[in-house]
């Protein structure tokens, strides 16, 4: 699989070429690297720099998608130790959209569930590309529950394109099990830190997602519907994704100015795919520091503090009401 | 109430204007030709083969409320427009053109009112209103229709009819799916009835956020009902949907809704439902005579010391012990 390239990263490889070639011929000719030379590379980190912080809402949902992107898995087996597996939600079947389990964050443990995309084809098949059925969300609230139970943690890992939208998902009940998913989540009193690692699909993400801290990686996005399906409804056609995208707010930045997240995780410059092990040690650290933060609270005290959090959300106006 | 009235004489005034197309309806389903008249009466429910139409907001808030008691809440809420979206058109001048064709700040009403005399938090949703679709106005005055059922300890009844979620608020739509839910939550904690009306259509965010909350959900005959839209669906499966996949009758066959009922006996179901909850007398045996718990007047929330408020301080001892309550 070739890893898909933004336009101007192609400009920054071909610097990048350009920079290679003059070393080696430097290097041939038994000269050492001239201060031109570095003057070059220097400029060359800071317009990579600034490319990277700069990216457009579109750009970053490529970021969010990219195929070498760390996945759920990939940060469990990072991030975390003593990673144990449960399956299924005691209804239906296992879905392996979602995953869960015991699993020590610095020897703590903590129950750890997220969406899992598929590195390949045939792994996508029995994932479903991350998009969960009416099962998945009902183990997720089934292994939350669980970790109510003895007290231990929630972190969650949000990472799919939506919720399936299929006929077995709607006769099972797609709408229910989020929404029951949500007034849950609002009743479980342990720590309970949420983080968007890639796509934030809608409703199928939010049901992983409302919880004491919800952080995002800084190339994640997070929208009520694909940049693609409000191009599609609103402009009439889904090649106006570059503004539907730009319009509906969905980078990190965009959110945590809205109030929506607490936190954006830094990625290494390039995405989280150029340099895995550097983005898993940065979530770490991250949600290392938000569960002690959240874990000192009392569980009342956490909950209305969850309460207070999502009952404020939205803005509004009021106008005077006419006098009978 | 004078609200209400308001309403009324304002349907007349069109229904005057457009007099010729108004007289006769012929029927979407069986194509019968029927007196308008007599349609309303019927609750614009079809005598011939039982269709039901849609009645909008207003119409249900008539349908569901004692006659003289809804009183509106938050009408005065509007959208401030937070990401200052623009497609082909800017948000705001929807917002407008919705607010002038219906009448309404936005896509639902909210108040109180009184049920067959239990009174009841009440919101409709309003189709008519960019598609019903849920925004921060929507996501506020259905919490705080919750908030209200919560504090004057009273049933909260909502009838839904919508898209979704509104996508010209971005991430803060898919947030009042969140701030809905956990008001339920804490109703759900101390005890309080949800009733969820589903009516033709209810889809996408709202199926899955305070639409499937019910602690009954209660669907019209007919009305469509789902999380993904059927066009969504017929893309990814690359298959034509089945006949009367996602109609109200579709979801009771699988177990997501309690019951469906025609819109003639709706009110009275809803009532008895509420009595069982409520552990008032069966309604057959008549009207109340008197309030069952607190019957606050406007905006006031008088009443310590009567029936609910026992329940609620026993509720709240046993759940103190676990988690806050409200
Ligand atoms: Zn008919």
């Amino acid at each position: 699989m070739t890893t898909p390239r933004l336009g101007f990263e192609n400009d920054i490889s071909e610097l990048e070429d350009q920079i290679g070639r003059l070393r080696t011929m430097a290097r041939q000719r038994g000269l050492e690297a001239t201060g031109e030379l570095r003057d070059l590379e220097e400029k060359l980190g800071q317009l990579r720099a600034e490319a990277y912080q700069n990216l457009t809402a579109v750009e970053r949902v490529q970021f969010a998608r990219h195929p070498q992107r760390p996945y759920t898995l990939d940060y469990i087996a990072g991030a975390f130790t003593d990673f144990i597996e449960l399956h299924g939600d005691r209804l239906f079947r296992d879905d392996e959209a979602i995953i869960g389990g015991w699993a020590r964050l610095e020897g703590r443990t903590l129950m750890v569930i997220g969406h899992q995309k598929g590195r390949d084809m045939k792994e996508n098949l029995r994932r479903n590309f991350g998009m969960p059925h009416p099962e998945g969300y009902r183990k997720a609230l089934r292994l939350m529950r669980l970790a109510e139970k003895f007290g231990a943690p929630i972190v969650t890992l949000i990472d799919t394109p939506g919720a399936y939208p299929g006929i077995g998902a709607e006769e099972r009940g797609q709408g229910e099990a989020i929404a029951m998913n949500l007034r849950e989540m609002a009743r479980l009193a342990v720590p309970f830190v949420a983080v968007v690692i890639g796509e934030g699909g809608s409703g199928g993400a939010l049901a992983l997602g409302v919880a004491d801290r919800v952080l995002m990686m800084e190339n994640a996005v997070y929208s009520v519907i694909t940049p693609e399906g409000c191009a599609a409804i609103l402009w009439k056609t889904a090649s106006a994704k570059d503004k539907a995208a730009e319009a509906m707010k969905m980078t990190a930045a965009d959110l945590l100015a809205l109030g929506v997240i607490d936190e954006i995780v830094p990625e290494p410059l390039g995405g989280a795919h150029v340099d895995r092990d550097q983005a898993v040690a940065n979530l770490k650290t991250a949600l290392l520091r938000n569960l002690d933060e959240v874990v000192t609270l009392a569980p009342m005290e956490l909950l209305q503090q969850r309460w207070d959090k999502y009952e404020r959300m939205g803005t509004w106006y009021e106008v005077a009401v006419p006098a009978d | 109430m004078s609200w209400f009235r308001k309403e009324k004489q304002k349907l007349r005034a069109t229904d005057r204007r457009d007099l010729p197309t108004d007289v006769f309806e012929k029927c979407p389903r069986c194509g019968e030709i029927l007196y308008r008249a007599r349609l309303e009466q019927n609750l614009f429910v079809c005598p011939t083969c039982a269709h039901h139409q849609r009645i909008g907001a207003v119409g249900y808030v008539q349908l569901l409320a004692d006659e003289g008691s809804f009183e509106e809440r938050d009408g005065e809420l509007r959208s401030s427009d937070p990401l200052g979206f623009v497609d082909l058109k800017a948000y705001t001048s929807r917002l407008e053109a919705a607010q002038r064709s219906t009448g309404h700040g936005d896509a639902v009403i909210t108040g109180d009112a009184t049920l067959d005399g239990v009174p009841v938090a009440l919101a409709v949703m309003d189709f008519d209103f960019i598609g019903g679709s849920m925004g921060s106005v929507v996501g506020e005055k259905v919490a705080r229709s919750g908030r209200r059922a919560l504090a004057e300890h009273k049933p909260l009844i909502v009838v839904s009819s919508s898209g979704g979620a509104r996508m010209m608020e971005g991430i803060l739509s898919l947030m009042q799916m969140a701030k809905t839910s956990v008001v339920l939550a804490r109703m759900h904690d101390a005890g309080i009835p949800y009733i969820s009306v589903l009516s033709d259509p209810t889809t996408g965010g709202v199926t899955a956020s305070y639409g499937m909350l019910g602690d009954v959900n209660v669907a019209e005959p007919g009305a469509l009902i789902g999380f993904a839209g059927a066009r969504v669906i017929e893309q990814t499966i690359k298959q034509e949907l089945p006949e009367g996949f996602q109609r109200a009758e579709f979801l009771l066959e699988h177990g997501m809704v309690d019951m469906v009922v025609d819109r003639r006996e709706m009110k009275a179901t809803i009532s008895r439902l509420l009595r069982h909850m409520l552990k008032l007398p069966d309604p057959s045996i008549g009207p109340l005579e008197s309030p069952p718990a607190r019957r606050p007047g406007p905006r006031s929330r008088r009443g310590r010391g009567g029936r609910g408020d026992a329940a609620r301080a026993r509720r709240n001892d046993r759940s103190a012990k676990e988690r806050p309550s409200d």
